[in-house]
């Protein structure tokens, strides 16, 4: 079983922030097919949230394959998140550690190398969907 | 289903003064919806006409489709905890739920003493003995405790400190994942919004300034980031909530029915938090012009 926890200042709406959750535990393994995610009640509970919020995170991960709902008994994990694309991170890392060394001997800080990634990550996003 | 409150054309006058003007809602049911805006701007007056503690001056109000306070039926159906969470100060926990048992037709005895167990109140203690929110659980007890359909509660952790807040919104949570119950409350601070409530009300100067469940109105609103820019050539169906220049750039929180596509703007996602200020920010706005307007008079 995993607890989530709510980050008050991400400006990420609560909702995503359990599904967030749920699939970066999917992605690290924490979370197996089978598992029972926590019950509305107790997640609404614990974290003093609206439990429709609860609810509408479960339904997304639903849709997503991710999981499904047994009546009266609870959620439960009914996908897989690392898709066999573990072995595939490894080298993709190295080639990120080099690019950010490059970055580095180019004179950019933390921040400006964070900035750099993440305009050029929406940007190429942006383009895909477009 | 039916509404929990609806009103039409709502208001309510103190000789010259509207505390509550023009209001008109319809809240769905199955919602925690928070009433949200600055001490003085009609909160309580709007919750004090919902329990039939205040009559309207215009319009009407109709609560889980009845008049509000109407008889013995309506009363039952509705649990009210005033601002303060108010107990008898000399009477003990047990005399509550034995005031709660007598004083209500439909009382949960089971449910009312398995929270005060829970929550470890000594059944002997004096109310005026509790701590601030010890006496705010054993307030929620008795409202809860006759099993209404709605919860009205006006600024129910206020005056508590971050810890009993963070412990009465977790009990009020859990009790709206158990049962069947729809919630209003009331509240200057926005901070707890955002978790607990999913249909809000914002309320300034006696007014309604927006109304709605919180996704829909997170969707339909946008921060917008740019160029410095005249506000008049922004093109129609962007309504402006509040706008900030310097001298190159302008920042503006938009409603809007679909996407903003001007690619000249970073668009970014509202928090609850931003939506609620920029309202009150907008019709502090207003006041402030209205009330230059009538001295150059």
């Amino acid at each position: 079983m995993i607890e989530f926890h709510l980050d008050g200042r991400s400006g990420v709406a609560p909702y995503m922030q359990l599904i967030h959750q749920v699939r970066h535990a999917l992605r690290l393994g924490l979370l197996r097919e089978g598992d029972q995610l926590p019950t509305v009640k107790d997640v609404a509970a614990g974290l003093a949230i609206n439990p429709n919020t609860v609810l509408k995170a479960y339904r997304e991960l639903e849709y997503e394959g991710l999981a499904a709902a047994r009546p009266g008994i609870g959620t439960f994990v009914t996908g897989t998140l690392d898709g066999g694309s573990l072995a595939a991170h490894g080298p993709l890392r190295a080639d990120l550690r080099r690019w950010m060394a490059k970055a580095r001997r180019a004179g950019l800080d933390d921040e400006s190398i964070e900035a750099l990634f993440l305009s050029t990550f929406r940007s190429a996003s942006e383009e895909n969907i477009a | 289903m039916t509404a929990v409150i609806e009103t039409e054309g709502l208001g309510k006058r103190y000789r010259k003064l509207w505390a509550l003007a023009d209001c008109t809602l319809s809240i769905p049911a199955g919602h925690v919806v928070g009433l949200v805006g600055p001490n003085g701007a009609g909160k309580t007056t709007l919750l004090s006409l919902a329990t039939g503690m205040l009559a309207p001056t215009t319009g009407t109000i109709r609560v889980l489709g009845g008049r509000p306070a109407a008889g013995p039926a309506q009363l039952a159906r509705v649990g009210y905890l005033a601002q303060e969470a108010p107990v008898y100060a000399g009477l003990s926990v047990a005399d509550h739920l034995r005031l709660g048992a007598h004083l209500n037709p439909g009382w949960d005895a089971a449910l009312a003493r398995r929270r005060i167990d829970q929550l470890d109140l000594d059944p002997g203690r004096r109310a005026g003995k509790l701590s601030g929110g010890q006496s705010a659980q054993l307030a929620l007890t008795l409202a809860l405790g006759k099993r209404p359909e709605l919860l009205i509660l006006d600024e129910p952790v206020a005056s508590l400190d971050p810890l009993a807040r963070r412990e009465f919104l977790q009990d009020l949570m859990e009790t709206v994942a158990e049962q069947q119950v729809s919630v209003v409350l009331s509240s200057h601070l926005i901070s707890d919004l955002e978790r607990v409530c999913d249909y809000v009300i914002v309320l300034v100067d006696s007014r309604v300034r927006v109304a709605g469940p919180a996704d829909e109105l997170l969707a339909a609103h946008h921060l917008l980031s740019g160029p410095r820019r005249d506000m008049a050539t922004l093109p129609d169906g962007l309504e402006v909530i509040s706008a900030s220049h310097t001298d190159r750039q302008s920042t503006l929180l938009v409603r809007s029915g679909g996407p903003v596509l001007d690619p000249a703007w970073a668009v970014s996602e509202v928090g609850l938090e931003d939506l609620v200020l920029a309202y009150m920010k907008q019709a502090a706005g207003r006041g402030h012009r209205q009330r230059h307007l009538e001295v150059q008079k």
